[in-house]
C-alpha cells in the first residue's frame, strides 16, 4: 500500500515537473459540444462549430506557431451522453476547452465534469443563470446571456408597458424552471402578479391544451419560459387560437434569430424579444454575419449563440497567448480571462466577473412587421439597451460560493 | 366545466392525426406484415412536399392536399418496389430495421439541407379565423381537420373491409398463392397498398404544415406515440387503429388539463396496461 502511495506521489510530481516544462506548448484542442441534430440545432449545432473553426481562423494563432485542433460533439440533449463524452474528450482527445453546450440541463451536468478534471467550459447556449450563481465553478465561463438577463430585460420592459399579470408556459427541466423563477422575481418587484403557469414536457408539438388554459387565465402576458421548435410552436399556435387578438400579449422570454426566421414575419412580427448579438448592429456584426453566412449550409445569419462561441473561444485565445502558452490547467486558464478586458467585434468591451458571468450590453428588440423589413434576416427593430453592469446578476445578489472566500 | 370541454375538444383534434397515422401504420402491417417506422418520416415528406407546392409553383393548401399523398405515395411505392418487397417472409424485424434505418436517412438529408427550427406554412384563406363556442375558441381549421381526418378514416375502412378490392386485398394476406391462382396480381396489389398507406401518412403531414411548423423532424416527435396507439388498438385492426387514435387523443387532452407533465407518457403508461391485461391489444385477434 505504501509503495502504491509513493508510486503516486512520484506520479504526481513527475506530472508536475512534466507540466511546468510544457508551459511553451503551443498546442491547443477545442472541443464544440452541441446539439447537432435535435430541436436546438439551428442556434447552436453546426453553426456553432463553424464559428469555433472561424475563431481559430481570425485568432491568427496558426501564423504564430500554435496548434489548434477543433472537434465536435452531438450531445443529443441528453445529460449523459454529455458527460460522457466531455470525460472522454478531456481523459481521451486532450481536449484544453469545452465549447457551447447548449442546453440547461446538459451544461449543469458538464459543468461538474468540467471542475472535477480541471478543464475549461465556455458556454454560450445554456440559458440557467445557475452556471454562475450556486453552481458556479473556477472552470466555467458563461458568455453570451443568461435567465437573469432575459428576465431582467424583458420581463421588466412588459410589466413597465402595462403587463402586470403574468401566467406562464414553461418547459419542464432545468431552463424553463431558471427562466420562470427569475421572470417571476422580476415581474413581483416590479409590482406585477403571477396568476398561474404550466409546465410542458420539452419538445411538445401540440400547444392547444395549454394555451386554452393560459386564455382561460385571463393574464395580460402570457411568458413563454421555453426555447426553439417549443417557442415557435406555441407562438403560431397563439395566432391560431385568438389569443393575441383577444388582447392578451405573448411574451418570448427566449427567442432566437432563428426561430424568429422560422415562423416568419406575420406570425411572429411585434414580439418583444432580448438578446446580447444580432447582426444588423454595426459594420463589424455585420461583415462576420456575412462570413459566417456564406459558409452555412443553410445561408442562415449567426444567433446570439453561435456568435458566443467565435467571441468566447477568441478570448480565450488570448488568455493562451498572454499565459505564453498551454498550461493545460483549466482553472490558470479561466483566471487569466477573467483577469483580461473582453473586447471583441460582436460584443463589444466587456469583463467577466469573479462567477465566471461575461458582462456586455444586452438589447431589447421588437420584431419588424413584414412592411418594415427589407428581406430574409431583417427581423428586428432595437428598442432599449441595458449596459452590461446592469444587465446580468450583481456580484452583490451572486450565491456563487467562489465568492466568499 | 367549461375548460374540459374545450379539451376534450382539442384532444379529438390530437386524436385525428393519431388515427391517421396509426391507420396507414394499421394497414401496412395488416396486409404486409411489416411494422413501417418510416411513417414519421413520410408524414414529414407530406409537409414538405406542401410547402414546395406553395412555395416553387404556387400551387395551395388545397391542391397540396391532393398531390402531395400521390407524390409520397409513389415515392412509397419505389421504397416497397426496390427494398421491402425482398423481406417477405422475413422476420418482423428485418423490416422494422430496413423501414427505421431509411427513416433516419430521409430526416437527415432533410435537416441537411432546411435545419432543425422548420419553415412556415400559412392557414388557407378559407379556413382562417374561428368561431366562438361560449366554452372555448374554435379555429376553423381545427374543426376542419377532425371532420376531414373522420371522413378519410371512414373511407379507408370502407374500401378494405367492405368493397370487392378490399376483400381481394385481405385475401391475399391470407393466402397469396391462391389469390395468384385466380389471376389477382398479388405483388401489385400489395405495392399499392403500401403507396395507399404511406399516401394517408403524408395526408396526415399536409394537415399539420399549418399547425405545426413544417420541421424534418415532426414526423419523429409523433411516430412513437402512433406506435403506442397501434399496439393499444390491436396491430393490423383497422377500425381498432381509428377508434383509439382519437380515444387516445382525448386522453391525453385530459392529461394536459389535469397532470401536463405527464401528457408525454401517459400513451405509453396506457400501453403497458393493455399489454398486461390483453397481450393482441384491445381489438386484436390472437394470431
Amino acid at each position: 500500500m505504501k509503495h502504491r502511495i509513493s508510486a503516486i506521489f512520484l506520479g504526481t510530481a513527475l506530472a508536475l515537473v512534466a507540466g511546468g516544462a510544457l508551459a511553451q506548448d503551443k498546442t491547443v484542442k477545442v472541443g464544440v459540444l452541441t446539439d447537432n441534430s435535435g430541436l436546438y440545432s439551428d442556434l447552436g449545432g453546426a453553426g456553432s462549430t463553424l464559428a469555433a473553426q472561424m475563431a481559430i481562423e481570425d485568432s491568427g494563432l496558426a501564423a504564430k506557431g500554435w496548434k489548434v485542433d477543433l472537434i465536435s460533439a452531438d450531445h443529443q440533449n441528453k445529460p449523459d451522453i454529455a458527460t460522457t463524452i466531455a470525460r472522454q474528450w478531456i481523459d481521451v482527445e486532450k481536449i484544453d476547452v469545452l465549447m457551447d453546450v447548449l442546453n440547461s440541463g446538459v451544461a449543469l451536468a458538464v459543468n461538474n465534469v468540467v471542475k472535477e478534471k480541471n478543464s475549461v467550459m465556455i458556454n454560450s447556449g445554456a440559458a440557467s443563470s445557475d452556471l454562475t450563481n450556486a453552481q458556479c465553478t473556477p472552470n466555467t465561463v458563461h458568455w453570451t446571456y443568461d435567465t437573469y438577463m432575459l428576465a431582467h430585460s424583458t420581463g421588466a420592459a412588459l410589466v413597465k408597458a402595462g403587463g402586470d399579470t403574468w401566467y406562464f408556459l414553461t418547459a419542464d427541466y432545468a431552463f424553463g424552471a431558471a427562466l420562470e423563477r427569475d421572470t417571476t422575481a422580476v415581474v413581483l418587484a416590479s409590482g406585477g402578479k403571477v396568476i398561474g403557469g404550466v409546465k410542458h414536457p420539452l419538445n411538445s408539438s401540440d400547444f392547444s391544451s395549454f394555451l386554452l388554459q393560459a386564455q382561460a387565465s385571463k393574464a395580460k402576458i402570457i411568458g413563454m419560459a421555453n426555447a426553439g421548435g417549443d417557442t415557435t410552436n406555441t407562438i403560431k399556435q397563439a395566432a391560431e387560437f385568438g389569443i393575441v387578438a383577444g388582447g392578451q400579449k405573448l411574451a418570448g422570454l427566449l427567442l432566437f434569430i432563428s426561430d424568429v426566421h422560422s415562423l416568419g414575419l406575420n406570425v411572429a412580427q411585434g414580439l418583444n424579444l432580448s438578446a446580447t448579438f444580432y447582426w444588423d448592429m454595426n459594420d463589424q456584426t455585420r461583415a462576420f454575419s456575412k462570413r459566417f453566412s456564406d459558409r452555412m449550409k443553410t445561408k442562415a445569419m449567426p444567433t446570439m449563440v453561435q456568435a458566443g462561441v467565435y467571441s468566447g473561444l477568441l478570448h480565450y485565445f488570448k488568455a493562451l497567448e498572454a499565459l505564453g502558452g498551454n498550461p493545460h490547467d483549466g482553472a490558470k486558464e479561466v483566471a487569466k480571462m477573467k483577469e483580461l478586458p473582453t473586447d471583441d467585434a460582436l460584443f463589444g468591451k466587456g469583463s467577466i466577473q469573479p462567477n465566471g458571468r461575461a458582462l456586455h450590453p444586452a438589447y431589447l428588440f421588437e420584431v419588424k412587421k413584414p412592411s418594415e423589413s427589407k428581406g430574409p434576416w431583417d427581423y428586428y427593430k432595437l428598442i432599449g439597451t441595458t449596459p452590461g453592469d446592469q444587465a446580468f446578476r450583481p456580484l452583490s445578489e451572486s450565491a456563487c460560493p467562489l465568492l466568499k472566500k | 366545466m367549461q375548460a374540459l370541454y374545450a379539451q376534450l375538444l382539442v384532444g379529438l383534434i390530437n386524436g385525428s392525426f393519431y388515427a391517421l397515422l396509426s391507420l396507414g401504420l394499421a394497414v401496412i402491417f395488416g396486409m404486409l406484415n411489416i411494422i413501417n417506422f418510416a411513417h414519421g418520416a413520410v408524414y414529414m415528406m407530406g409537409a414538405f412536399v406542401a410547402y414546395f407546392l406553395l412555395n416553387l409553383t404556387g400551387l395551395g393548401y388545397w391542391w397540396a392536399l391532393l398531390i402531395a399523398p400521390i407524390v409520397v405515395g409513389i415515392f412509397g411505392m419505389i421504397l416497397e418496389r426496390t427494398m421491402l418487397q425482398w423481406l417477405t417472409g422475413l422476420d418482423h424485424l428485418y423490416g422494422l430495421l430496413l423501414t427505421f434505418g431509411m427513416a433516419l436517412i430521409i430526416q437527415g438529408v432533410f435537416q441537411n439541407y432546411f435545419g432543425s427550427s422548420g419553415l412556415p406554412y400559412a392557414i388557407p384563406d378559407e379556413l382562417k379565423g374561428g368561431m366562438n363556442l361560449g366554452f372555448m375558441f374554435l379555429p376553423i381549421y381545427r374543426g376542419w381537420v377532425v371532420i376531414f381526418s373522420l371522413i378519410v378514416c371512414i373511407a379507408t375502412w370502407y374500401l378494405i373491409e367492405r368493397t370487392r378490392l378490399g376483400a381481394y386485398l385481405r385475401a391475399a394476406t391470407e393466402n397469396p398463392t391462391l389469390v395468384r391462382a385466380f389471376g389477382v396480381n398479388v405483388p401489385r396489389m400489395i405495392t399499392l397498398t403500401y403507396g395507399l398507406g404511406v399516401g394517408l401518412a403524408a395526408l396526415a403531414g399536409v394537415l399539420s404544415a399549418p399547425i405545426n411548423q413544417v420541421r424534418p423532424l415532426m414526423g419523429a416527435d409523433l411516430i412513437i406515440v402512433v406506435f403506442a396507439v397501434v399496439v393499444i388498438g390491436g396491430m393490423g385492426s383497422i377500425m381498432g387503429s381509428i377508434i383509439t387514435g382519437f380515444a387516445l387523443g382525448v386522453i391525453e387532452g385530459l392529461t394536459k388539463y389535469f397532470y401536463p407533465e405527464a401528457s408525454n407518457t401517459v400513451v405509453f403508461v396506457l400501453m403497458v396496461l393493455v399489454l398486461l391485461v390483453k397481450p393482441t391489444g384491445l381489438t386484436g385477434r390472437a394470431a
